[in-house]
């Protein structure tokens, strides 16, 4: 294991502490990571200053309230956190509600195939690798896109994606969650 | 709700992207929220465009912005006070509107408010923002679907019976992708109603929307 996919398993060990012991000191070093990260997106997409030093503050407290949402078996801390911050940010700049799709209503198991969530972790670190392969231009592109830069048919050309085999993963994870609620 | 395992015609990758980059539309969310209610195969790969993300986040050391001073007692407070969320719309077991759908219906099925636009189709307009379009729409078995243009992207996805386009067959779950070039007339199926959610982002044209050629025909 190397240490960028042991930075990944302490991360998902600390959503565990902060959903079962409401663990500050875990909380603290996840904030640490990604608040200003957070922070720095809601910027590049447009947010001053102190409404996106707002917002992270939200976003990383919603990562504290959701915490038992968190699913390791289908994503990293990282793509969790995100999710929240983008649906944040559609939220306060274009103010527009973001549909959600129906959420698999049995949610995450509580002690999950460590295997699985193993697994998730490397696939997530795989993708990471691969896109930081890419060529300088390609890879600016991508940033722009999620940061919310490029309209869709600039988005339409970003579509081959490295995306490996990650999605295999997730649809797997998927059906052994749908296969445990029977 | 009950997954659709017959689906053929899935969300282009674009749409999907877009989706997890949070550029598209409203109703385009819509859209996408609605199909991966009911597929799998789009929620997964939508999931991984989600993991593009978070390896950008994740990754993006250059642009971010240090936090105050004290930004994360501020959190914490935060916390103490409670989660900040709207109250979720109650969502109901319906076999025919995923529950996204029911969030913009405001419930069921029988909630739905439709407008006759003739030749016993009707639609009902969501509320999305302007920049896209979302409707239901409702055909009779065996009746063309109303004439209105392709100005830009339309994706229509079956929620009840099915269609025919062209060739191809699309039954519940299945999105039906139409570009600006492209010339169709989907015919419901003769052996049940038809109700579709169709969204576009070009402007809504209500006056292109009664159908030119009124005929119905059965098509077995």
């Amino acid at each position: 294991m190397n240490s960028k996919n042991e930075k990944r398993m302490l991360w998902v060990s600390q959503m565990v502490r902060i959903r079962d012991h409401h663990d500050q000191a875990a909380f603290a070093e996840l904030f640490d990571h990604f608040a200003p990260r957070v922070k720095g997106f809601l910027i590049k997409s447009g947010a001053d200053a102190s409404l996106a030093e707002e917002c992270a503050q939200e976003v990383m407290a919603t990562c504290w309230h959701k915490a038992k949402m968190f699913d390791p078996t289908r994503a990293s801390v990282a793509t969790w956190i995100f999710t929240i911050a983008r649906n944040r940010r559609i939220d306060i700049l274009r103010k527009e509600r973001r549909p959600e799709p129906e959420e698999l209503t049995w949610g995450p198991q509580e002690e999950p195939d460590q295997a699985e969530v193993m697994v998730i972790q490397q696939e997530s670190d795989l993708l990471k690798t691969a896109i930081d392969q890419l060529p300088k231009a390609q890879q600016e592109l991508i940033q722009k896109a999620y940061f919310g830069d490029l309209t869709h048919s600039e988005i339409a050309e970003q579509t081959g994606l490295p995306l490996g085999t990650i999605k295999s993963r997730i649809r797997l994870a998927l059906e052994r969650l749908r296969h445990a609620m029977k | 709700m009950k997954m659709e395992n017959q689906i053929k015609h899935h969300l282009s990758d674009d749409i999907l992207m877009g989706y997890a980059a949070g550029t598209l539309p409203e109703a385009f969310n819509l859209m996408v929220a609605a199909h991966i209610s009911l597929c799998d195969t789009c929620r997964a790969r939508a999931e991984s465009y989600d993991a593009v993300g978070g390896s950008v986040l994740d990754g993006s050391s250059e642009s971010a912005s240090p936090m105050n001073s004290g930004s994360f007692a501020a959190t914490m407070t935060l916390i103490a006070g409670g989660e900040l969320k709207p109250s979720k719309p109650v969502r109901t077991e319906d076999s025919i509107l995923p529950g996204p759908l029911q969030d913009y219906v405001g419930g069921s099925l029988s909630d739905v408010k439709w407008r006759s636009v003739g030749m016993g189709v009707q639609q009902a307009i969501l509320p999305t923002s302007k920049a896209a379009s979302a409707r239901l729409l409702y055909i009779p078995a065996g009746a063309a679907m109303p004439d209105h243009g392709h100005h830009g992207t339309e994706m229509t996805m079956v929620l009840q019976g099915a269609f025919y386009d062209d060739d191809e067959y699309f039954a519940r779950g299945d999105v039906d992708l139409a570009n600006a070039d492209l010339h169709h007339t989907p015919v419901a199926d003769i052996h049940e109603d038809c109700i579709c959610l169709a969204v576009s982002d070009a402007p809504l044209r209500f006056d292109g929307l009664l159908p030119k050629i009124a005929q119905r025909f059965a098509r077995i």
